[in-house]
């Protein structure tokens, strides 16, 4: 990442910790707290379709299975400490993933789609369908944890806060392992995966350890997602919600973890847009066929995702500039092949 | 320097369906040691090196590397033994540098996978060699080019840089002189020789003359057969070849 990047993120991070002390009211403080909390659940994805060229359809399973993790594993006798409570939810996530990830990843292509949409349908199933999940009503968390004495997380702040925290936990620890050798082999294994294994790479295991790192952190988001609501139900491991998570990384544009932070407020925010009644009156049930149709709109305009704005915006403003430099770019490409 | 076997295959064979690609072709590859095999269009000589590097499985016979038994081994654990091999359709990673090209080749005998907190290009071992290979490759000016926008010519010397960078013990190269011009291949000539004291080499090629400068040993393949095998003179001299590949070719 260049500076004027890393940069632009600090600003993201640093406006988002001042939001609630400069007027961000009760509504404001929960939606962008639930985007935040997405935002986890988009980066972990980036990890497997953007840096490894891994297109998961079954995110959201990952995510559910943490929300359940953390209901579940915090009882019904007090309040347990975030501490524990968020690294076993993790942990769960995690172990369901290096099972999916074990055998989706012997398929390829449409079919490692399709089998990671499968193994989440099942995880939906199984909470939708048996007494442990409490069927389509969901559950209830009693008790939510606490940090120490003090922080409490009932308290939207608190919650709002940590929240943050952990998304800039997971973009940090993220931007380090993208650079780090593993990053670069899994950005090997997306650009050419032949290639790799013909210079010595064993692909297999680095694919699956992507899976899990990448389950273990959309486990947190969900964890904290349950922690915020204090209540899970099914629908967090539906297909819906891993499509949305896709469109959130695309949206954004693919292969930068900015994107999927820039995408994930990007598609939350246009959604609660779209569903105000406010402005839209009864047209409002209807916020599906707004969000379709700016996707479409934003993907046909920029291919690259919104990362790719600044870009678009710059080539527009050269005016004939760009027209040239596309002829440019043709002669050199036809250059390379001949 | 001692002439001993790097590389051995013994009967290789492979059929796709009904067509026997490869047909019980066994092939030495020594040290110091150029052994360039020609053939026509089609005569299995790119599905050789996808079977000795371990590519694709064989249907029969047997590898063996540095005196060990490989042929169960699968391609990425060949190649971190020291068996390095490039293409004859570019296999580079076109969105990234020229240098990042070779260092994520030079990584494979560096992984540690684990150590997800260490920036990639502070380990310098791989930087090192990345550069060495990059600069005997002649690349030297466009490490900072993405490797997808370089000439046709560079993207060749590139495949030839990632696989040294890896700095195997055998090489094994798919047609590298094929889009050269005339002085990119001067140079690939004289790295191989360069390459050849430690390393062996084998050398698929079209141009003729480049193998018959640079080649210790030929082997001649048609249609998945050895027909013929020696030294440029014998090659040069023999009525089989004609026949069968040069009268055709030349
Ligand atoms: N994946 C495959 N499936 C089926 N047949 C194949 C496959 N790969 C190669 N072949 C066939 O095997 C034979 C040998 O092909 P190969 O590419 O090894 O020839 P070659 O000697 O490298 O030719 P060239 O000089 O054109 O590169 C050809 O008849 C080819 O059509
Ligand atoms: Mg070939």
């Amino acid at each position: 990442m260049d500076k004027s990047k890393g940069i632009f993120v600090a600003l993201v991070f640093m406006a988002l910790a001042l939001y609630p002390f400069v007027g961000g009211g009760g509504y404001g403080i929960d939606i962008v707290t639930k985007i935040m909390i997405y935002a986890i659940l988009a980066l972990s994805l980036e990890l497997l379709v953007g840096t490894t060229g891994l297109v998961c359809f079954g995110q959201a399973a990952f995510f559910g299975i943490g929300a359940y993790a953390a209901v579940l594993f915090s009882g019904e006798q007090g309040a347990a400490s975030i501490l524990w409570l968020l690294p076993a939810s993790m942990l769960a996530a995690a172990v369901y993933a290096l099972a999916v990830g074990a055998l989706s990843l012997r398929t390829r292509g449409v079919y490692f789609i399709m089998v990671t949409l499968a193994f989440a349908q099942m995880a939906y199933f199984v909470v939708h369908d048996t007494p442990l999940g409490g069927g389509t009503d969901g559950i209830y968390l009693y008790f939510r944890p606490t940090l120490g004495e003090k922080l409490k997380f009932d308290e939207p702040l608190v919650m709002y806060l940590f929240s943050l925290g952990t998304l800039v936990f997971v973009f940090g620890f993220l931007t380090v392992l993208l650079n780090s050798r593993f990053g670069r082999a899994l950005a090997g294994i997306r650009v050419n995966e032949q290639r790799m294994r013909g210079t010595g790479f064993t692909t297999y295991p680095y694919k699956l350890a992507a899976f899990v790192i990448s389950g273990g952190l959309a486990g947190l988001g969900g964890a904290l997602f349950a922690i915020k609501d204090g209540f899970v139900n099914p629908e967090l491991m539906s297909w819906h919600l891993s499509g949305a998570a896709l469109m959130m990384i695309i949206l954004g544009g693919l292969g930068h973890l900015r994107g999927a932070l820039i995408g994930a407020f990007a598609f939350l925010l246009l959604q609660e847009f779209f569903k105000a009644e406010a402005i839209f009156g009864e047209f409002a049930k209807h916020w599906h066929l707004g969000m379709g149709i700016v996707i479409i709109a934003a993907v046909a305009v920029l291919p690259r995702g919104l990362v790719g704005l600044p870009e678009v915006l710059r080539k527009r403003l050269a005016g004939s500039g760009g027209g040239e430099s596309r002829i440019g770019g043709l002669k050199s490409a036809q250059g390379g092949a001949k | 320097m001692a002439n001993d076997v790097l590389l051995r295959g013994k009967d290789i064979t492979r059929r796709w369906g009904g067509l026997v690609a490869v047909n019980k072709v066994s092939i030495e590859l020594e040290r110091n040691c150029v052994h360039a095999v020609i053939g026509t269009n089609g005569a299995g000589k790119s599905t050789l090196i996808n079977l000795l590097s371990g590519e694709i499985p064989l249907s029969d016979g047997s590898v063996e590397l540095l005196g060990k038994d490989v042929t169960g081994w699968t391609q990425p654990k060949r190649a971190r033994a020291g068996l390095g091999r490039s293409y004859q359709r570019n296999t580079i990673f076109p969105s990234f540098s020229v240098f990042e090209n070779c260092r994520l080749a030079a990584q494979a005998k560096h992984q540690k996978g684990w150590a997800w907190w260490e920036r990639a290009d502070r380990c310098s071992v791989s930087t090192d060699s990345a550069r060495d290979a990059a600069h005997r490759a002649g690349l030297d000016k466009l490490m900072d080019r993405t490797a997808g926008m370089i000439s046709h010519g560079q993207k060749r010397q590139l495949e030839i840089a990632m696989c040294l960078a890896t700095d195997p013990k055998v090489l094994l190269l798919d047609e590298p002189l094929a889009g050269m011009g005339a002085e990119e291949t001067e140079r690939m000539l004289a790295m191989l020789d360069e390459l050849r004291p430690d390393h062996a080499i084998l050398l698929v090629e079209h141009d003729m003359d480049a193998v018959f400068r640079v080649a210790n040993q030929i082997t001649v393949m048609v249609n998945g057969t050895v027909i013929a095998r020696g030294d440029p003179d014998f090659i040069r001299n023999s009525p089989e070849v004609r026949v069968a590949y040069l009268g055709e070719g030349h």
